[in-house]
């Protein structure tokens, strides 16, 4: 009988503490990634945020933070507690695709409003889009368009494309084609989470391409662009901003300094909103902010935005004030399209070396004033 | 009442009273974490019948949680989608029913079974372990690439399967429905061991040699058990899908075998509400420990190390050898 | 053809680090009988260990030597305080038991460490690609990873053969009371089996964790191809393990490298490249499965 008691006593302890909603202000539910090999890209979200709250004195938003160690049936149970116990308003925070899919979904059809800072599924942004939906980052084709983009000014005619086998790598390859005008040297797909290359490295040198184009996030872009190095192949690689942010590039070394990449941000963009953002970031935590933190920080304060012009409670004037947009974006010039994800430019970058730190600069604009390719499907 | 069947009812009624006491309290998130409990115990319940009663050591019973969990995925999403699931050799439409899709999923894993159960049963020992470990990694490895149904990123689909006369998008309800399959499978359990088969088939496990004088053919006793532990194995896994209303490849992954087994063995192997119990404290565990350190998998460990070493008998053995003293 | 032969050296490459791991495993199996899960997880301190003290020293020979001691000290510490209680136990149980000391060790290493991951520069002598006879340019440090392979495989031939440990080794393989009968310290014996087994599993963390990276988890999908391995050779047996490591090996290059393009032949590019790298990674368990139903007890394998 002992144990009955201990856990009633549980029960009666989080019954307790899920009554505590507060009354005015906006309740935030962070579900993002803190744990595992994408742990950095989630705590640079989370940081970016909090710093944009706090620059903005913006006491009466409580964010609660959990970690959905990347795993979609984490993200899912929590989203339930969120929703069901915590009774937040808006959820934030999801880094991946495919856990967005599994949490948005569900999430706006209960009436919450989701703010999506890193992932941007073509489902979302198409047929299944959602007027309390609104993705502050990109749509996920978008940085590869732009790569293809940025491979026919190059002159390359002979791409080699990589990408995992799962969905975000079959549409990075397809947003790259979607501009790409050159031939297709050769197509592999690896496995999701593979740290040796050799066997894909070997079919690159075989395959006599001009230029190779790989979307390989997190981790397995370290371990490809180290065995490239090694390699002895000199094809030149182009890629998204995923493979190049500010921990990935320490982590490569001398082995990714020259290699161009796209992306929306970059921490020399010249606006007045993005240097106070990369000093404050700076001094706040003490390392160089990436796109995931910058993206955090625009989340943020477009949430800040909304909420100085409406209450949360009522739902179409407080999605009216996000879809003006109304803040000072790290990127500059920022507006939603019909579909609430951004229209925006997206720049090319070269990877250089600053002292004894390796990071980006802008060398030129890839694609003006993108959409998305979904864009007409979306019926709201 | 034995003492042993009062400490299973006990088991089971602490795992209802959880749940109503949540409601009542109204915290529905902790009736959600009884029901995910519940699941996971059926599948426990499920491995129980192959690993405790028929000593048959499954490495790999998260590929039959995996297709329960994949069947009602696809035919939820088709339902959904107003398509059917195929076309070949004859129609069948998806559906959104619980009652529908369950004796599906329970069919399908079944066939699996066999397949697998037949070809592993041909080894034995560490032999057998590993082979059921390569035949889930493979089933893991095609729900990876499986683009139609997701791949790596999974399937959802949004909007729990109905059944007849209750909201299933109720916490409470939607445990109720868990809880009443939960205790099928304990009483299914119970009367199967207790059976000539049942009592055949723990005789198999003691001494081969012997059943096999007596003219019963191990091997068939073997494999029928392993289906039915499957069978009820992939009803958890149609629930734990509609619990998540998500399916994805993690639910065919070794880790997923790995901690099935570990309510099994928490609780007590070869006992009855043995998952139960342990499924409750698993989940108790991570709700507390994860809430003090991010890192509570370390004490998991430590904890599971100690009842292995120290507590054979798992978390029911410990109780029912307090039972006895008093 | 270029092609093909830089595969095969891959194969080859990967078959040889499978085998580091598969040596101590199976070695344990066959000696004490246990199955020990916890081995990935030595593969991972090896190669934490090389990283840190590489990164903090600069050298990385004294990186490796570091992930052969740390991983043969901690081998041999879990085997006392731990392993030495599971031998007369069921398989079961020493599943779960070292099932719980991968939890145990995973988060102690992201605790210690943390979850980003560590990367190890190559010493400037092993690094870069070499020009081999044909044409072929290969990287310098896979073709050292061959060979230090190689040289394992000949060094635990020569042990197990005709050192007084060897004896001891095969004895306790045969008949463990035996063994114990006759004196010798079977205590002492297993956990210096255990220990060897870890060092040899660190090692080959180390060489793998210096190519690609070192991170919590990295020893999981290792020890899984690692059992596949012992199972396909032969539970106990050295020359199984060497002989199915690279058969899983080159199957595993080979399978991801032809595949999608055979199957481009008959069917359209993207449904080739989808099918064909589906069946490369399913393609080992295939292999394992057939040999089983084949031959239950493995290629090199005792009857059990």
């Amino acid at each position: 009988m002992k144990s009955r008691h201990i856990l009633l006593g549980t029960i009666a302890a989080v019954a307790l503490g899920a009554g505590a909603a507060t009354a005015e202000g906006i309740k935030v539910g962070m579900i993002t990634t803190l744990s595992g090999g994408g742990a950095g890209l989630g705590i640079d979200v989370r940081d970016g945020f909090n710093l944009a709250l706090k620059r903005a004195g913006a006491t009466d938003v409580e964010v609660i933070v959990e970690d959905d160690q990347q795993k979609p049936d984490v993200a899912v149970q929590i989203a339930d507690k969120m929703i069901q116990s915590d009774q937040v308003d808006v959820l934030t925070g999801i880094i991946w695709s495919n856990l967005a899919m599994a949490v948005v979904p569900a999430a706006v059809a209960q009436g919450k409003f989701y703010l999506s800072p890193n992932a941007g599924p073509s489902a979302l942004a198409g047929a299944g889009c959602n007027q309390n939906y609104f993705n502050v980052a990109w749509q996920n084709d978008n940085l590869h368009e732009a790569a293809g983009a940025y491979a026919n000014s190059a002159g390359y005619k002979n791409s080699f494309m990589l990408a995992p086998n799962y969905p975000a790598g079959t549409d990075a390859i397809t947003g790259y084609k979607r501009f790409y005008e050159g031939a297709a040297a050769g197509e592999v797909y690896t496995q999701l989470g593979q740290t040796d290359y050799a066997v894909e490295i070997g079919q690159i040198r075989a395959s006599g391409a001009d230029s190779v184009f790989f979307f390989l996030p997190g981790g397995m872009g370290i371990a490809f662009m180290k065995q490239y190095a090694e390699s002895g192949v000199d094809i030149p690689l182009i890629g998204p901003a995923f493979s190049f942010d500010q921990n990935i590039l320490q982590a490569v070394g001398d082995a990714a300094l020259g290699v161009r990449n796209t992306s929306q941000w970059n921490k020399d963009l010249d606006n007045e909103a993005n240097t106070a953002f990369v000093e404050a970031f700076q001094a706040e935590y003490g390392r160089l902010p990436s796109l995931y933190a910058s993206q955090g920080y625009d989340t943020a304060n477009l949430l800040l935005s909304a909420k100085a012009k409406a209450d949360v409670a009522d739902q179409d004037a407080f999605r009216a004030a996000l879809e003006a947009a109304d803040f000072a974006s790290t990127r500059g010039e920022f507006r939603f399209g019909p579909n609430h994800h951004p229209i925006q430019d997206i720049y090319v970058r070269e990877v250089v070396k600053e002292g004894d730190i390796y990071t980006n600069k802008l060398v030129g604009v890839a694609l003006e004033d993108r959409g998305d390719a979904y864009a007409e499907e979306c019926k709201m | 009442m034995g003492r042993d069947a009062a400490l299973n009812t006990a088991v089971f009624a602490a795992l209802v009273a959880v749940a109503f006491g949540a409601h009542v309290y109204g915290a529905p998130y902790v009736v959600t974490l009884a029901t995910k409990a519940a699941i996971l115990a059926l599948a426990g319940v499920g491995l129980n019948l192959a690993l405790g009663y028929g000593g048959m050591v499954s490495f790999g019973h998260a590929v039959f949680f995996g297709i329960g969990g994949y069947v009602t995925g696809i035919f939820a999403s088709h339902a959904a989608a107003g398509t059917p699931v195929t076309t070949f050799p004859f129609t069948i439409a998806g559906s959104a029913e619980m009652l529908g899709i369950w004796p599906m999923a329970m069919v399908v894993t079944a066939l699996a079974a066999v397949v697998i159960g037949a070809l592993s049963l041909r080894t034995t020992g560490v032999y057998f372990i590993m082979v059921t470990l390569a035949f889930a990694q493979m089933v893991y490895y095609f729900a990876i690439s499986w683009r139609a149904y997701g791949g790596e990123d999974g399937l959802s689909f949004y909007v729990r399967n109905s059944f007849p006369g209750l909201n299933t998008f109720a916490p409470l309800q939607f445990f109720a429905i868990s809880a009443v399959l939960l205790a099928m499978a304990m009483a299914f359990s119970a009367l199967v061991t207790r059976s000539r088969f049942g009592l055949a088939l723990q005789a198999a496990r003691a001494n081969r040699q012997r059943v096999m004088a007596s003219g019963i053919r191990p091997f068939a006793l073997q494999l029928t058990a392993f289906v039915l532990s499957a069978a009820i194995v992939g009803l958890a896994g149609a629930l734990y899908a509609d619990l998540n209303r998500f399916v994805s490849p993690a639910m065919l992954s070794w880790h997923m075998s790995g901690e099935i087994m570990v309510f099994v063995i928490l609780g007590g192997v070869g006992r009855l509400a043995g998952p139960v119990a342990g499924a409750g404290v698993f989940i108790l565990l991570e709700q507390l420990l994860g809430g003090v350190s991010e890192y509570w998998q370390a004490l998991l460990g430590l904890l599971l190390l100690a009842i292995v070493l120290y507590a054979p008998g798992g978390i029911l053995g410990l109780l029912a050898r307090g039972m006895r003293r008093v | 053809m270029m092609l093909l032969s830089e595969q095969v050296l891959n194969g080859l490459q990967y078959g040889m680090t499978l085998f580091l791991m598969a040596a101590g495993l199976t070695l344990v199996f066959g000696v004490m009988g246990l199955i020990n899960l916890a081995h990935g997880s030595l593969y991972m301190l090896g190669a934490f260990a090389c990283a840190w003290v590489a990164g903090a020293t600069g050298s990385f020979a004294l990186g490796l030597i570091a992930s052969l001691s740390a991983a043969a000290a901690a081998g041999a510490l879990v085997e006392v305080v731990v392993i030495r209680r599971l031998y007369a136990r069921d398989h079961l149980e020493q599943v779960l038991a070292t099932f719980a000391l991968i939890l145990v060790f995973s988060e102690g290493a992201r605790w210690v460490f943390g979850s980003f991951p560590l990367y190890l520069t190559l010493p400037s002598a092993l690094s870069g690609a070499v020009m081999l006879p044909g044409g072929l340019q290969y990287p310098l440090f896979r073709l050292a990873i061959i060979g230090v392979g190689v040289a394992v495989a000949v060094g635990l031939w020569l042990l197990i053969s005709r050192t007084r440990l060897g004896i001891r080794i095969r004895a306790g393989e045969a008949d463990r009371e035996m063994v114990a009968a006759l004196g010798v310290d079977i205590a002492r014996l297993y956990t210096a089996v255990f220990a060897l087994g870890a060092a040899l599993a660190g090692l080959a963390g180390a060489l793998v964790g210096t190519i690609q990276s070192v991170q919590v988890g990295m020893g999981e999908p290792v020890l899984i191809l690692a059992f596949v391995v012992i199972v396909i050779g032969g539970i106990g047996s050295i020359k199984g393990a060497f002989v199915a490591a690279l058969l899983v090996g080159l199957t595993d290059a080979l399978g991801k490298a032809l595949l999608p393009s055979l199957f481009a032949r008959v069917m359209e590019v993207s449904a080739a490249n989808g099918i064909g790298t589906a069946l490369g990674s399913m393609l080992i368990y295939i292999l394992m499965a057939g040999v089983l139903i084949w031959r239950p007890q493995g290629l090199y394998g005792a009857r059990a």
